[in-house]
């Protein structure tokens, strides 16, 4: 029963003048072949950092102080360099959140697709350019032929996302790693984009870990979810058993702040206060300040994620019964 | 990419059409052509009918005319010292300045782009820091400074490389060159180095906080994600991008170099223009200075305008901004 993805004990830390950051505290999530995971929270919880952790490409002084990143039975977090490198964009790609920064301004669409498929595989220019075709007809770009040598700056934002997924896809990836992929876009090809990336996995059958602040595109794509907050997941679970019965209160927070909780016109709830930064991260429950169900363990103990109601989902939160 | 061609081009006259006015406003205020003429004994009367003759009493637009139309046919007055055509007097001097101010370009490129490079990749390493520290050290020395330090440590002290002159020349088709003989290119190596010493630490300062600003970007992020090759990100992803602001610097410090081979051709005794340009000055030949400024004046626009079209070929967004 061995998963494509786990990650066990996550650390991840940011070597500063003043000291160290904690920016990943003790993360553990798991995923099996062609299964769908939603990373949420805030800004700053810690989604993207976690996200590129699994392949290692923290930007300094970032640097993962212990844990395991299991691929495919392989440890990545020890891994060197070289052989990263042919794990990155071949078994594990990454989509990024604003297509307008991704590519390359200088290099045409086509140049950026083969080039991927050329670090990973043997293959003729020729060939190479056949699976790129392939691939551009596959996120559904018209007249891919044409469109192979523009460059970027000749396509719209939405249009980029989608050579952006073709990047990702063009290896057959095991596992995509998604980064908010449709924040920096409008709000109709928002939709496009993510019913893309859905179909696309399951005609492929690709894992895909999609990080998001948005509970309702996580709850249309995703079996499992996690949420994080302040560097930690607070609860993680079915999709659907985490949107119906949420049992942290920060997950109730973040649901009941969804515009289809309430009738148009009236006030969306929120959650009162702000996530703290890194350098203040409160003693006991990171959520303690702004939790309207505080207790005065919560402010002096850690709660730990644990199984409860099922073995599917854990809640890190001392209050055992709301 | 023809209609970016056709604008870069009109610009490119325009700018030179104010550089002869201001070139012709000098000569006009300052020179006498009469006096470069015949000299100091003549009676002001017969100077004065030579000035009518000449059309000296014509008004400035219609001398100006005709100062354009006789400079595009090649023709910008006489040298009054030389007693020959300026533009012919500058001509037989271009190639050494021409030739200095390449050398120096040549030995800026091939140093500062590496350098550049390696101290934005390894900002840490012990040479990375060694080379920023210098180089703040090698902007503050004058150029002159620097010629005479090379000259005293490499001929006088070590005798290695000679310290003034341009050595043995060969003749192609009336270009006296001095890259194709041993002893000429030996003679090259002092001045070419104090020249380019004074952009060196600037170049490599540039392209090291370019290429790191781009290291920093979204798509080398996303480079590396899809598994290239270091490589493959250093030289092509990240150095294409360096490129194109640098590009336009060195066009503009390439025209620079021009006015600064002045002192290096002085300190070094290379029969250049700039070493011209200072005998000019001292025997106030106002034709010739005139004419040194028009020509290094087209000089300048022609090394701009062929650096603004490879701009374009690099940077696919100015190409389209042409097509429209």
């Amino acid at each position: 029963m061995s998963h494509l993805l786990e990650v066990k004990n996550l650390n991840v830390k940011f070597a500063l003048r003043f000291g160290e950051l904690t920016a990943i505290d003790g993360v553990s999530f798991t995923l099996d072949k062609g299964e769908k995971l939603g990373l949420v929270g805030e800004s700053g919880a810690g989604k993207s950092v976690t996200g590129f952790a699994i392949i290692n490409l923290i930007s300094k002084p970032g640097y993962i102080a212990d844990g395991q990143v299991l691929f495919d039975g392989q440890q990545l977090t020890t891994l060197d360099e070289d052989a990263l490198r042919r794990i990155r964009g071949d078994r594990i790609s990454m989509i990024f959140q604003d297509p307008m920064m991704t590519l390359n301004p200088v290099l045409t669409v086509g140049a950026q697709m083969i080039e991927t498929l050329k670090a990973h595989q043997r293959l003729t220019n020729r060939q190479a350019r056949e699976i790129a075709l392939e691939t551009l007809q596959k996120v559904r770009i018209p007249s891919p032929e044409k469109r192979l040598n523009q460059y970027p700056h000749e396509f719209s934002g939405g249009m980029r996302q989608r050579i952006v997924i073709a990047i990702a896809l063009i290896t057959n990836p095991a596992l995509i790693i998604a980064d908010e992929p449709t924040t920096a876009l409008d709000v109709t090809i928002q939709a496009e984009i993510m019913d893309l990336l859905q179909a696309l996995c399951a005609s492929e059958k690709m894992g895909l870990i999609l990080i998001t602040h948005d509970l309702g595109v996580v709850s249309q794509v995703t079996e499992k979810i996690a949420v994080m907050y302040a560097g930690k997941i607070v609860e993680s679970g079915p999709t659907v058993d985490i949107i119906t019965t949420p049992r942290h209160p920060y997950t109730q927070g973040l649901i009941n702040a969804l515009p289809g909780s309430r009738q148009p016109g009236e006030t969306l709830s929120q959650i009162p206060g702000m996530m703290p930064t890194l350098t203040d991260i409160p003693p006991g429950c990171a959520f303690h300040p702004r939790c309207n169900f505080k207790t005065l363990v919560c402010e002096m103990e850690v709660p730990l994620l644990m199984s409860r109601f099922d073995r599917a989902r854990s809640v890190a939160c001392h209050i055992k019964d709301n | 990419m023809f209609a970016f061609i056709v604008r870069r081009i009109t610009q490119a006259v325009l700018v030179m059409l104010v550089i002869s006015l201001i070139g012709f406003a000098i000569k006009n205020r300052i020179g006498d052509p009469v006096r470069d003429l015949v000299g100091e004994r003549v009676t002001p009367a017969e100077r004065a009918e030579m000035r009518e003759k000449l059309g000296l009493n014509d008004p400035f637009l219609i001398q100006y005319g005709r100062f354009v139309k006789n400079a595009l046919r090649g023709d910008l007055g006489l040298s009054f010292f030389h007693k020959k055509p300026a533009v012919a007097v500058i001509l037989s001097k271009a190639p050494a300045t021409l030739e200095l101010v390449f050398a120096a370009a040549l030995i800026i490129i091939v140093i500062s782009l590496p350098v550049g490079m390696f101290t934005a990749i390894y900002p840490r390493n012990w040479f990375s820091r060694f080379t920023l520290s210098f180089s703040t050290l090698g902007v503050s020395i004058p150029v002159f400074l620097t010629a005479i330090m090379l000259i005293y440590v490499f001929s006088v002290e070590l005798n290695w490389l000679p310290s003034y002159g341009r050595g043995e020349m060969v003749n192609i088709g009336g270009w006296q060159s001095g890259l194709l003989t041993l002893d000429g290119l030996k003679h090259l190596v002092l001045p070419s180095f104090s020249l380019a010493s004074i952009m060196l630490p600037l170049f490599i300062r540039l392209i090291r906080s370019e290429m790191m600003e781009v290291l920093e970007t979204e798509y080398i992020k996303f480079a590396w994600a899809k598994g290239l090759s270091r490589r493959r990100i250093f030289l092509v992803h990240a150095f294409k991008n360096t490129l194109l602001p640098v590009i336009t610097v060195f066009g503009v410090q390439i025209g620079i170099m021009f006015a600064f081979t002045i002192l290096t051709e002085t300190v070094f005794q290379w029969q250049g223009m700039g070493f011209m340009f200072l005998e000019a000055v001292e025997r106030s030949d106002i034709s010739l200075l005139v004419a040194y400024l028009v020509f290094v004046g087209v000089i300048f626009v022609v090394v701009n305008t062929v650096v603004d079209l490879v701009y374009g070929l690099i940077n696919p967004t100015i190409r389209i901004a042409g097509r429209k």
